[in-house]
């Protein structure tokens, strides 16, 4: 029993929408509430035995535990286990799939089909987190964009077809090389299991392509072709203009998990593979890797300076921090991964809440232009407070989660290149730009737009489902070691593999090397 | 006991902050002050029976990674026991004073709850500003180091219908931020160097950074030296120095009990207090120190320079207290870090009392911050007006030269020109000529609002204007128009800030700046054995064998048995033994570090001093607080004497006079403008920084992700896309829906099946 129980969690979604699917009939206020009500449950269901398995996890052994291995079809292998790298990513997705379930209890219109997508989707993102075979990989993470495609481009806004468009075509291109350099891999390593495949070397002999020496051989090229598909999900500059469309014309409750578990994807994606199976292909790629970061944080954070639009503006924030994680995993070193992981799921609550936020006015102005806001603590104090604090934590504020992440990646990657870090730590200042900018154009102030006059505070329902992401950011900002006990060993034990593979003399080894030669 | 000082604001800004509506806002009121007192109370009692043997009280695990590891924790040493009373005291009084401050404000409707709201921020404040103190590692310190920033925010922006005042709370969080940038690199720096970021492993280390180079940036930098000015950036933007200070004046926005706290007494002081802790660093730094002292004489000057020409009272203060933190920062630049602690504790008292003077004065005129509406209030409000008279003969440094009698500030202030002389001749000029502005002013600030006719011409309009906000139902008399004494509870504070203003400098004296063993007693430092280190001085002088000798025999007292013992007899071994003490990784005893003069250093000294004095003081003048007693008297006197012209002059433009100073700003118009607009910093700073970031955003915005990025990689698409979208144009009637959906159906269903049957292996 025991060791199916990542298969329960990641399937027991999957089966609630099976049901809703074939026996949940009419489209009536009732059936409606029906849908939502068992969606709540199951996601909620799933949630308490992966606290379970978060009980039985054993921090302080670094390899796959829980482990299932089962024969499929055509040869293929099933295999699911978490290490202390990714167990914290699924108690990520499952701790917020209730919250964003509960957070659409407004939405009217094909309600079923709704809860059946983000069911889905709660699947598949398990599954990428779980699986432990390439091939199973390479499914969940590919079909976890038919489901949020279809959420951008059924329940979206008014441009939700170019958006739907754009952010499936950007990350299934991406994904397409990331498809061929695992037929490599197969055809390097003759399997197909990832725990194998930890363990297997690539080459890493400089051979020459066309002309163009290759420094850091297969590993260079297996690492580049799973870099253009991370990267885009990350999204890291210059390939991040979907995620601002996606955005703004995804449902609220879209956004939310867009932003806080979909973006993870990427990051999960280099230190499950790009790190310990690469580390020269890594090593050799890191400096580019680095300021395409550092050129990230500051680049989008003046971005968001200049936007009218807030979920634009919070969209491009997240670019900004997901600068910081891809920063953090290649300065390769623990306080940087450390930092890594902890940004990846501190940024998972915050931006949450954060799209969260948004989605309680436009629930009520339906509208998202900052400028139609304005003065809004006059009448809701309580959704001023609940902003204030999440503003207050995207920005970094020590004693929130935010700051944890924030200061070790900075703290990883100044021992690596000052300045990468100084280039960074600018987008300190300028988070607190945009970010205080933001709050004092749509909550300070008097209130005297005549259509807010009669705007609401926060009822009932929405106060509950901040409560929960409030207390993780807080929890997480003052006691920290709640992760960094978990995932502490695994990203140890990462970087010492990762340092021992690197050639001893590799550190003169520069990037220009590798291109212009 | 620290523990419950540390945490009684935080409880009492919880209850307050989301209680109030069960108990009151009465109650939550009174319940936040209470703990502060309670707090204050506490904090008198640790300050006045301290042992000066450093304490760590550990709380809780915080941010561990790695080799990185930093907890919740109390250091408690002499340089926390005196904040704890600075913070303590000055918030409690605030606390009480707002009472009646806050009692009716102007800026909000009736019937509107905002006390509550404000009592718990300030016990918010207090608790950052109290975990910032107490830190015992460099991370904690940055928690209250950034709390204290947000509860600025908050507190500046409190009126949040003004739009001026949120846009200087939103400043004032960016500016710090500016500089919160050069504190973290430096934190990051000293992890990096020295592989901890907890105070005793840091100091320990940093005789070793003196002597290490490191790369940062476009060079190789002395990592002491760089690891300083870093922090110190984070020192500039808290403490609003030159080039990172334009927050502190807009900051006035916030009611005057915050400026009184935040923006005088507490927070801004934390750069200095930053400095002081990082002595044992900054002592291996000799260009940061450099570079700290020539930029706080800046500061002192500049402020002052501005201060004289601002018409809104709470700006002259604020101008003033921008001043009087350069002058901080000139005593720890030239390495008497004792003295900028004496200056901020005695600042902290007048100052708190100037603002919450002037509070009782707007607060009498029905909120006028203009001084040229003022006038004559002398005798309208008496008891404020005595209260502010005592501040300003603190600040301006009034006593009796050459004697240890005086208001607070004559003997803070003196203590740190005279210092500033023995480290620095720049800072000492610039130092006394701002001392001679910061007299006019205040005099001048004293003048305006106390003496001469009542000028208050707009005044009954002004007074309608508010009684329709609903001042009308006042139980006191808001009523008619007289300007009217502040209440008990707002008297009572200025009373308590005015017995601190006038005895805590004599007081104290000895300790901070008397004899160099009283002070080293103070703060717990090893004694310097003065009688041999002079002889060897006096011998040795200008070889190289006497710092180092002079350092172990710092260590010696500790473990007289010791080799170190012995070392002190051997000539060859001290240099030696100097490095060897350090890098068996102990950090030096006490809260700050005061090492003696190096023989360069010393040369430049001695040619400084009083010759005839030096010869005949029985204490050599190896360390700068001994040297600082023995400058010539003409250095001694004159910050008195600047302060007899500055106050002439005021008395001469504004009682003697009064078109004088209208007919000088039209002579000199250009420089009177210059003054009037703070140097243009803004201005400056509005073309250099915000204007190119907001013009840069958008244009990466469109011209970036727009033209650029999508322009390129969606050029490919786009061929595409149009395609799709008429493909999609469907998907609203469900077909493309269904598909899809059962595409993906279809491939978990295989999953799943292939998973319970395809059997285990």
């Amino acid at each position: 029993m025991e060791n199916q129980l990542l298969s329960i969690i990641t399937f027991l979604p999957l089966v609630a929408a099976v049901i809703l699917a074939l026996f949940m009939r009419g489209d009536d206020p009732a059936a409606r509430q029906g849908a939502k009500w068992l969606a709540l449950f199951t996601t909620t269901a799933t949630f308490v035995i992966s606290l379970f398995i978060l009980f039985r996890f054993d921090a302080s052994n670094t390899g796959f535990q829980f482990v299932e291995e089962r024969t499929w079809i055509l040869g293929l292998t099933y295999k699911m286990g978490v290490d202390g790298i990714s167990i914290l990513f699924v108690m990520l997705t499952t701790f917020l799939m209730p919250i964003t379930i509960w957070s659409c209890w407004g939405v009217e219109t094909r309600v079923k089909e709704y809860m059946i997508a983000f069911l889905v989707l709660e699947t598949l993102m398990l599954g990428v987190f779980c699986a432990l075979d390439l091939v199973l990989f390479y499914l969940f993470f590919e079909a976890g964009l038919i489901p949020m495609f279809l959420i951008i481009g059924i329940w979206g806004g008014k441009d939700r077809i170019y958006a739907a468009f754009k952010f499936f075509l950007y990350t299934f291109l991406g994904s397409v090389l990331m498809l061929v350099a695992m037929i490599a891999m197969y055809l390097d390593a003759g399997t197909t299991d990832i725990v194998q495949l930890l363990a297997h070397e690539f080459g890493s002999e400089t051979f020459s392509v066309l002309g163009f020496q290759v420094v850091g051989g297969l590993q260079t090229m297996l690492f580049l072709a799973f870099f253009a598909s991370f990267a885009v999900k990350m999204p890291m500059w210059p390939v991040h203009t979907w995620l601002p469309d996606a955005h703004v014309q995804a449902p609220t409750a879209g956004s939310v998990v867009l932003a806080a578990i979909l973006l993870k994807m990427g990051g999960y994606g280099f230190l499950r593979f790009s790190l310990p199976m690469f580390p020269v292909g890594s090593d050799v790629m890191a400096p580019l890797v680095l300021w395409m970061s550092a050129i990230a944080i500051v680049y989008t954070s003046l971005v968001a300076l200049a936007q009218t639009d807030m979920k634009k503006l919070i969209a491009y924030s997240s670019v900004a921090h997901m600068g910081y994680v891809t920063m953090g995993i290649f300065a390769a070193n623990q306080q940087g991964i450390d930092g890594a992981i902890f940004q990846m799921l501190s940024h998972g609550f915050i931006s949450g809440a954060l799209f969260l936020c948004v989605g309680v006015i436009y629930d009520r102005m339906h509208t998202r232009e900052i400028d139609a806001y304005g003065g809004l603590v006059n009448r809701m104090p309580a959704y001023a407070l609940v902003f204030m604090f999440f503003t207050m934590a995207n920005v970094g504020l020590p004693g929130t989660s935010g700051f944890v992440g924030e200061f070790l990646t900075l703290m990883g990657i100044f021992q690596v290149n000052t300045w990468v870090a100084a280039v960074a730590a600018t987008g300190v200042i300028l988070s607190a730009g945009y970010a205080l900018w933001l709050y004092r154009r749509v909550v300070f102030g008097d209130l005297i737009k005549e259509a807010l006059k009669s705007i609401t505070d926060m009822d009932r329902r929405e106060k509950a489902i901040f409560a929960p992401l409030i207390a993780m950011t807080l929890i997480l900002g003052v006691y920290p070691s709640l992760v960094t006990d978990i995932i502490g060993p695994s990203v140890s034990a990462l970087v010492t593999d990762y340092q021992a593979a690197l050639p001893a003399d590799d550190a003169a080894v520069a990037l220009n090397e590798g291109h212009s030669e | 006991m620290a523990t419950i000082i540390l945490f009684a604001p935080l409880i009492g800004a919880l209850i307050c902050g989301f209680g109030w509506r069960l108990i009151g806002e009465r109650a939550g009121q009174v319940i936040t002050t209470a703990l502060v007192f309670l707090a204050a109370a506490l904090s008198w009692q640790i300050f006045l029976t301290f042992d000066s043997e450093t304490q760590h009280i550990t709380l809780m695990r915080w941010i561990e990674s790695g080799t990185m590891g930093s907890e919740w924790a109390i250091r408690l040493d002499r340089l926390t026991a005196i904040m704890l009373v600075v913070v303590n005291s000055v918030s409690a009084l605030v606390h009480l004073y707002s009472f009646g401050y806050m009692a009716h404000d102007h800026h909000w409707h009736e019937g509107e709850h905002y006390k509550a709201r404000f009592f718990a921020y300030l016990s918010f404040f207090t608790f950052s500003m109290l975990m910032l103190v107490t830190s015992d590692n460099l991370v904690q310190m940055f928690f209250g180091w950034e709390g204290v920033g947000v509860a600025s925010y908050l507190l500046i922006g409190f009126y949040y219908r003004k739009a001026s005042a949120n846009a200087a709370a939103m400043k004032a969080l960016l500016v710090n931020r500016v500089g919160d940038f050069g504190f973290a690199l430096g934190i990051f720096a000293l992890f990096y160097l020295t592989d901890s970021i907890r105070f005793d492993d840091v100091f320990a280390a940093a005789p070793a950074l003196a002597e290490t180079n490191l790369t940062f940036l476009w060079g190789e930098w002395n990592a002491a030296n760089l690891v300083g000015v870093l922090l110190f950036i984070g020192a500039m933007g808290k403490s609003a120095q030159l080039f990172l200070h334009t927050w502190l004046p807009d900051a006035m926005e916030g009611p005057t009990p915050v400026s009184a706290l935040i923006h005088a007494a507490t927070m801004v002081t934390a750069g200095v207090f930053l400095v002081c802790r990082m002595s044992p660093v900054y002592e291996y730094a000799p260009q940061a120190l450099a570079f700290i002292t020539v930029l706080g004489a800046c500061t002192a000057f500049v402020a002052a320079t501005i201060g004289l020409v601002q018409n809104d009272i709470k700006r002259v203060i604020a101008y003033s207290t921008m001043s009087q933190l350069g002058y901080m920062f000139v005593a720890a630049g030239v390495g008497v870090y004792s003295v900028a602690m004496f200056h901020l504790f005695t600042h902290a008292f007048f100052k708190a009392m100037l603002f919450l003077g002037a509070g009782s004065v707007i607060h009498a005129t029905h909120h006028e911050q203009d001084m040229r509406n003022y006038g004559g209030l002398r005798k309208k409000i008496p008891l404020t007006f005595y209260a502010m008279l005592i501040g300003t003969l603190a600040i301006t440094g009034v006593g009796i030269p050459l004697t240890h009698y005086g208001f607070a500030g004559f003997l803070s202030k003196d203590a740190v020109i005279e210092s500033a002389w023995v480290g620095s001749g720049f800072a000492f000029w610039l130092l006394v000529v701002a001392a001679c502005f910061t007299s006019f002013y205040s005099w001048r600030l004293m003048f305006l609002t106390f003496f001469g006719e009542s000028r208050a011409h707009g005044h009954d309009a002004h007074g309608h204007g508010h009684d329709a906000h609903g001042h009308g139902h006042d139980d006191h008399d808001h009523g008619h128009h007289e300007p009217h004494e502040s209440p008990m509870v707002m008297l009572i504070p200025l009373g308590v800030l005015a017995l601190g203003a006038v005895f805590s400098g004599m007081l104290w004296y000895k300790v901070f700046f008397g004899e160099e063993t009283a002070v080293r007693d103070w703060f717990g430092m090893e004694q310097v054995a003065h009688g041999e280190a002079h002889t060897e001085t006096a011998a040795e002088a200008g070889t190289e064998a006497a710092p180092a000798e002079t350092a172990t025999t710092e260590a010696a007292p500790a473990e007289p048995a010791a080799t170190e013992g012995t070392a002190v007899a051997t000539e060859a071994a001290p240099a030696e033994e100097h490095s060897e003490g350090h890098a068996a990784g102990v950090a030096p005893k006490g809260a700050i570090l005061m090492l003696p003069f190096t023989p360069e250093e010393q040369a430049v000294v001695d040619t400084r001093l009083d010759a005839e004095k030096a010869a005949n003081s029985e204490h050599a003048p190896t360390t700068i607080i001994n040297a600082a007693h023995l400058v010539p008297t003409w250095v001694k006197v004159s910050p008195f004497v600047a302060m007899l012209i500055g106050f002439a002059i005021a008395w001469l433009f504004y009682i003697k006079d009064p078109s004088l100073p209208r007919r000088l700003a039209a002579q000199q118009r250009p420089l009177y403008l210059f003054l009037l607009n703070k140097w243009y910093f803004d201005e400056l700073y509005d073309v250099i920084f915000v204007r190119p970031a907001k013009w840069l955003g958008n244009f990466l915005w469109k011209k970036g992700d727009g033209n650029v990025i999508d322009g390129s990689l969606n050029g490919v698409a786009m061929g595409i896309i149009p395609f799709f979208t008429r493909l999609a144009g469907r998907a609203q009637s469900g077909y493309l829906f269904h598909y899809a959906f059962a595409m993906v159906l279809g491939i978990v269903v295989l999953v799943t099946w292939m998973t319970l049957f395809g059997g285990a292996k």
